[in-house]
């Protein structure tokens, strides 16, 4: 009997021993799921600009299936103000090549230079006009008032899409932004 | 019983204590099955006020705080305090007499897992009465909503705990109990298949109780003790709690199905009064489910953003299961293909498993597929699904059990036209209820919610009729429990002509010590 006794505390202890292993590793799963998230295993929705250790690879549900690799647009961005609008608005960058399909980020700036708070609006406009029908804004800024305090400044962003059935004879695009001041 | 002496030297107390003090397997068996039935009756009847509500659309019984706590109440007992503890209470009278061992390797231990259960259940019962009412987030007490409830979400913690404790407890016992007091020459392939099945059940839950029990302690500690495991603004992600939570939830599923496949392969033989078709591979089969249910967790949380390619993994690992799935279900049908069979009730509940469980594997398999699961994700189809493979999974295997080994528990036969009835009713009401779920899901109806559209409307009517017969039906199980017990007509010590395992090789009702020799299997 004894044993059979030895053997079953020897059952318990190893038992209990798996138990506290999968505590401990229930812990572990803190770091692991982190270092997952990092490589882009198990995380899609990660902001990969702000995270070092994305790799190119890691954010592939943002891909697109209908992306035209075959050829390359340019997209121009302009901002202007209208001359009584005392903001400074500016694209941080002049232009960006993309495939059509491609979903794109882009950030404009703006800056008000008064010691007032201002409001204004910005209309849309593009180059060549029958672009519009081929350029979709997923996120904008334009056509609704924006408030900036004295002094204030913003980046404000645009995600768009030129559509793949864009003609084959357009190879640059210009969106240009006005910003005219709103009284309320 | 007069076959049998009592043994002279017990001297075990009488009363209330006898209960309270008790190491003998077959006593803690039966506290384990009553206490199940009181939750199972508990757990249904909030069942029935989630049915009452969504029985018209607006809102006539109840407001939805109240709603979301009875859905929420209802899993977290259904599944932690009713189907578990009644498997172990199967495990407790069931695995020492097919072994052929005098009782359990850790009797006191037996009787402290028990015992822990009541602690839990009343702190989950009395948290419906604190302020706050009882948690409403859900059974899978999802972060950050579970992390901003009342002292509710402290009680239902602190009961996981306890009901995780008491799990792994009973598993060591059932695990060092077959491994270390089969009765000689009784080697592993030729234990019965509730004990391979148990076997497999209780390292399962060894292996992600504690998981849970990290999981619940880490919201814990987010809710009182300023750690940010979930808390986006402090560093964390609720979305890791959901992997936490499904890393032991998808094994958890399998620990409520596995004994289940145990019971029904031991009942479909003896009413076939054939052998089990492919014993091994129902071993193997058992073992693979339970393995690959570690690689599949993240099923149950396709909308959360994964990357492609984890979809895609995760969904053919999910699919893989259907294979030893099917194993076991093909198996049962050779069983029972040219068997002289008769459908006694134990028969009835094990072929109306076979049946609607796979409805509820068929369905799995289609919410495995990741673009359906994304549209189906948190609807009706969902909750009808894990119903098939829950109530006519688990539950009805479980009823089968019960009537098959209760003339050897109590020593008279179940009163058999009570047995019919109970089962023509219940597989009734239970398709009543839950078949109309599949269109709701599909129209598109979420789950958890108190209130719905008005096309939803008939469908709910009819779910929630079925609801009702289903729910009332079960009385008639405690009816025909309790009259099995107070009398009935004698078992003798093997009632079933096609049963072969040891526990029909001693009188009915079992007497209080058996195999104190052991047996010796060819």
């Amino acid at each position: 009997m004894t044993t059979e006794k030895s053997s079953t505390k020897y059952m318990v202890a190893k038992l209990l021993l798996l138990a506290v292993v999968m505590l401990a590793f229930t812990y572990a799963m803190v770091p692991i799921y982190k270092a997952a998230c990092d490589a882009g295993w198990i995380d899609a929705t990660r902001d990969n600009s702000a995270n070092p250790y994305a790799n190119v690879n890691a954010n592939v549900d943002t891909s697109n299936t209908q992306v035209d690799k075959s050829r390359w647009i340019t997209v121009e961005f302009v901002a202007n103000t209208n001359a009584k609008m005392p903001w400074n608005f500016a694209a941080q960058q002049s232009s960006i090549r993309i495939h059509p399909g491609e979903m794109t980020n882009v950030v404009y700036d703006v800056v008000n230079t008064t010691d007032r708070e201002t409001e204004g609006v910005a209309v849309p406009s593009y180059g060549p006009a029958l672009a519009v029908e081929y350029f979709k804004k997923v996120e904008c800024f334009c056509f609704t008032k924006q408030k900036l305090g004295p002094h204030e400044s913003r980046g404000m962003p645009v995600v768009f899409v030129v559509t793949p059935d864009l003609p084959k004879d357009v190879n640059t695009i210009t969106l240009s932004y006005t910003f005219f001041e709103v009284k309320s | 019983m007069e076959a049998v002496h009592e043994h002279g030297h017990d001297h075990h107390p009488s009363g209330l204590m006898r209960w309270v003090t008790t190491t003998n397997h077959k006593d803690i068996g039966t506290l384990y099955l009553w206490f199940s039935l009181i939750m199972f009756f508990f757990a249904g009847s909030l069942a029935l006020g989630i049915r009452a509500e969504l029985f018209q659309p607006g809102l006539q019984f109840l407001q939805p705080h109240t709603f979301n706590q009875l859905t929420t109440m209802h899993g977290l007992i259904m599944v932690f305090g009713a189907i578990m503890p009644a498997f172990v209470g199967f495990a407790n009278w069931q695995v020492p007499l097919m072994i052929g061992a005098p009782d359990m390797a850790l009797p006191r231990m037996n009787n402290w897992s028990f015992w822990l259960l009541p602690v839990a259940a009343i702190l989950l019962i009395v948290s419906f009465f604190v302020p706050g009412g009882a948690a409403a987030g859900g059974w899978t007490m999802y972060p950050p909503l579970f992390i901003q409830g009342g002292i509710s979400g402290d009680m239902t913690i602190l009961a996981v705990h306890i009901l995780g404790i008491s799990s792994i407890m009973g598993s060591i016992n059932i695990i060092t109990t077959i491994m270390n007091m089969r009765a000689p020459g009784m080697t592993y392939m030729k234990m019965p298949l509730f004990v391979w099945t148990w076997f497999i059940t209780a390292y399962l839950l060894v292996a992600v109780m504690p998981v849970l029990a990290g999981a619940v302690t880490m919201l814990l500690t987010d809710r009182h003790f300023d750690t940010h495991f979930f808390n986006a603004a402090g560093g964390g992600d609720p979305v890791m709690f959901q992997h936490i939570f499904w890393f032991f939830g998808h094994p958890e599923v399998y620990i409520m199905i596995l004994p289940a496949f145990g019971i029904v392969s031991t009942i479909i033989p003896t009413f076939a009064r054939k052998p089990l078709f492919g014993y091994a591979s129902m071993v193997y089969a058992t073992a693979s489910i339970a393995i690959l249910s570690f690689i599949v967790w993240a099923h149950h949380m396709y909308s959360v953003g994964m990357p492609t390619a984890a979809q895609l993994f995760f969904m053919y690992a999910t699919m893989l299961i259907a294979v030893p799935t099917g194993v076991k279900v093909f198996n049962w049908l050779a069983t029972m293909w040219q068997g002289a069979m008769t459908f006694e009730t134990p028969m009835l509940f094990a072929v109306g498993f076979v049946a609607l469980f796979t409805i509820g594997g068929f369905t799995g398999v289609v919410l495995a597929i990741v673009p359906v699961d994304i549209q189906l994700q948190d609807t009706y189809y969902v909750v009808a699904h894990f119903h098939y493979v829950l109530v006519s999974g688990s539950l009805f295997a479980l009823f089968a059990g019960a009537y098959y080994w209760l003339p050897k528990w109590t020593g008279h036969m179940y009163n058999e036209a009570m047995g019919k009835w109970h089962f023509w009713l219940s597989v009734i009401g239970f398709n009543i209820t839950f078949f109309p779920q599949h269109f709701l899901g599909l129209a598109g109806m979420p789950r958890r919610i108190p209130d719905y559209a008005l096309q939803f409307a008939d469908f709910n009517m009819i779910s929630s009729v079925g609801g009702f017969i289903f729910g009332t039906t079960q009385l008639l199980f405690l009816i025909v429990v309790i009259k099995c017990i107070r009398g009935g007509a004698s078992a003798g010590n093997k009632p079933w002509e096609g049963a072969d395992t040891l526990e029909w090789t001693i009188p009915s009702p079992a007497p209080y010590h058996t195999f104190a020799t052991p047996p010796v299997v060819k």
